[in-house]
């Protein structure tokens, strides 16, 4: 079981940092900004999908990733748009949009649940001048961690702009938004369109990699990413020290890890989801236990 | 100069709940001027509050700043000239920024919000050279985050913060009534002495009738959407705690209280 667990080990290492991804984008919503968005579930695959089409036409693999980010950003800008111009719930309008985009998707890949990408076509991880330069079973692990550590500094450059700072106020305390004379729905909207940007990014990045688009690969991304970054949130509760994005991360690379080993103890592929729901519970009920814990103290 | 004109506001109208608040409610305000506000609970101190800034409509009438009508001017839109500070200390700093971000955040107020560092350094000793005027210690815990202050602090730092940028109008919605007495002590010194240096119009809301006397310089209690007693400048200097406190009683028995 063991040696089953290591060698996947890469592997796991490499979802992890494309999961990473995701989690970022879900840090904007759920850990800065507090919005439940469940738009996820649909601008992940719809990522994958504008990744997968655009490549199978010929774009480049970088064109395409930043035609899938433009699509992302489109998704939670109608998201944030239904929520603040239309006053509907946070969590309704991203039902709302997550459907739409299940349909939308399927209009990307010409009604195709299913596109594979051929092995000779070119992706950010394939028959490109960087890639064939790195050693065949570490490419997908060192390109992955250069984009996640890309974005990690992007983000972090950007939480600590004017920009980033209203962003994190419009989580913490919406009265203090409307008191520097600022729509604090127009602020809601930036968050979920960079949100939103990243997963579909994160979504281009798999498909890429998998060479696989697959209409449903959305199912659970935001519960997926959630837990990742509540785990990492949770482990470094009391070191404020390290930066969210960090802790982000490890989330994420913890999180794939932990289905790993469950895999590898015997559960098989199928269960995966099962996985995802019972650790994401433990997470949470975790949290609980040390709270009362804290309060009987 | 503000100038209230015969607003109307009825909660719930056409229910059973329907409460008629304001029934053509009219009140200037000259620039430059101190009002404090008492009354009982759901006399509609707060409602007006709400209504000055914008958090609530007016079912009818104006509201107009120097002028200008701003009767259905945004909420955001009116704080750029006017401040708020709420009972709740929590309400006026964001409890996840440190005192030093919150400071920032203050500062970039007319500032654009683009990608320019969040935190001027230049900046910093001004902030705290400001806070340290409190006399509290604030300034040399900078990377405190705010929800670790306790309120006093948190409410000092929420007035620096509204200090910060220039405004000309100030609200303060029973902001000493969660403090203990001597953070309320405080903090009312601190507002008296904002008011002034600024030479600020200033609306206080409050249930402490003694700080109602002993500041600013018009004094209004309001009753079921009236002002029963309107006393400015040399009127509201005569005023004792005594008359004070046998009108209010006086409303407040009236109403069964």
């Amino acid at each position: 079981m063991l040696t089953s667990f290591v060698a996947t080990l890469p592997s796991t290492l490499e979802q992890g940092l494309i999961y990473a991804v995701l989690a970022f984008g879900i840090m904007i919503t759920y850990a800065i900004l507090d919005f439940p968005d469940l738009t996820v579930d649909g601008s992940f695959p719809l990522g994958g999908a504008v990744s997968s089409a655009l490549i199978l036409a010929g774009w480049g693999p970088l064109a395409a990733l930043a035609a899938a980010i433009v699509a992302g950003t489109l998704a939670g800008l109608f998201t944030g748009l239904i929520h603040v111009k239309l006053k509907v719930r946070a969590l309704f309008s991203g039902i709302i949009m997550m459907t739409a985009l299940y349909s939308i998707n399927l209009r990307i890949t010409g009604g195709n649940a299913l596109l594979s990408l051929p092995r000779k076509a070119v992706t950010i991880f394939r028959n490109n001048p960087l890639a064939d330069s790195l050693p065949a079973d570490l490419r997908v692990l060192i390109i992955a961690a250069l984009i996640v550590v890309g974005l990690k500094l992007l983000l972090d450059g950007y939480l600590r702009t004017r920009a980033g700072y209203l962003l994190r106020a419009a989580g913490d305390n919406e009265t203090v938004v409307t008191a520097l004379g600022r729509d604090k729905g127009n602020v809601k909207i930036v968050g979920l369109v960079l949100a939103n940007g990243l997963v579909a990014l994160s979504g281009a990045i798999l498909c890429q990699q998998q060479r696989m688009f697959e209409v449903s690969m959305g199912t659970g991304a935001m519960v997926l990413g959630l837990a990742s970054v509540i785990i990492g949130l949770n482990l470094f509760r009391r070191n404020e020290k390290v930066r969210i994005t960090t802790k982000v991360v490890v989330g994420a690379i913890l999180y794939k890890v932990c289905v790993a080993f469950a895999i590898a103890a015997g559960l098989s592929p199928m269960d995966m989801k099962l996985v995802t729901a019972a650790l994401f519970l433990a997470i949470l009920a975790s949290g609980t236990i040390k709270r009362k814990e804290k309060a009987h103290a | 100069m503000l100038e209230i004109r015969n607003i109307h506001k009825t909660y719930n109208p056409g229910t059973v709940r329907e409460l008629g608040l304001f029934d053509g409610f009219s009140l200037s305000v000259e620039a430059g001027q101190f009002l404090s506000i008492v009354g009982s609970n759901g006399s509609g101190k707060t409602t007006l509050l709400n209504i000055l800034c914008g958090s609530i409509p007016v079912d009818a009438g104006q509201i107009l700043l120097d002028g200008q009508d701003i009767t259905r001017q945004k909420e955001h839109l009116r704080s750029r000239r006017m401040a708020r500070i709420y009972q709740n200390p929590a309400m006026g700093t964001c409890a996840k920024m440190t005192i030093q971000e919150n400071m920032a955040l203050a500062d970039n107020k007319f500032k654009r919000m683009n990608l320019l560092p969040g935190t001027d350094k230049a900046r910093i000793p001004l902030y705290r050279e400001m806070l340290s005027e409190l006399g509290l210690g604030l300034e040399n815990m900078m990377q405190a985050r705010a929800g670790s202050l306790s309120g006093g602090q948190r409410q000092a730092l929420a007035m620096t913060m509204a200090r910060l940028a220039p405004i000309e109008f100030l609200v303060l919605d029973e902001h000493t009534a969660a403090l203990d007495p001597k953070a309320a002590e405080v903090i009312m010194e601190l507002t008296d002495r904002m008011v002034k240096q600024h030479k600020l119009t200033a609306i206080m809301v409050t249930h402490n009738l003694r700080f109602a006397l002993d500041y600013g310089d018009r004094l209004l209690m309001m009753h079921q959407g009236q002002a029963v007693l309107d006393a400015a400048g040399d009127e509201k200097k005569a005023l004792r705690m005594e008359n004070l406190l046998s009108l209010f009683n006086e409303i407040s028995i009236e109403c069964g209280n």
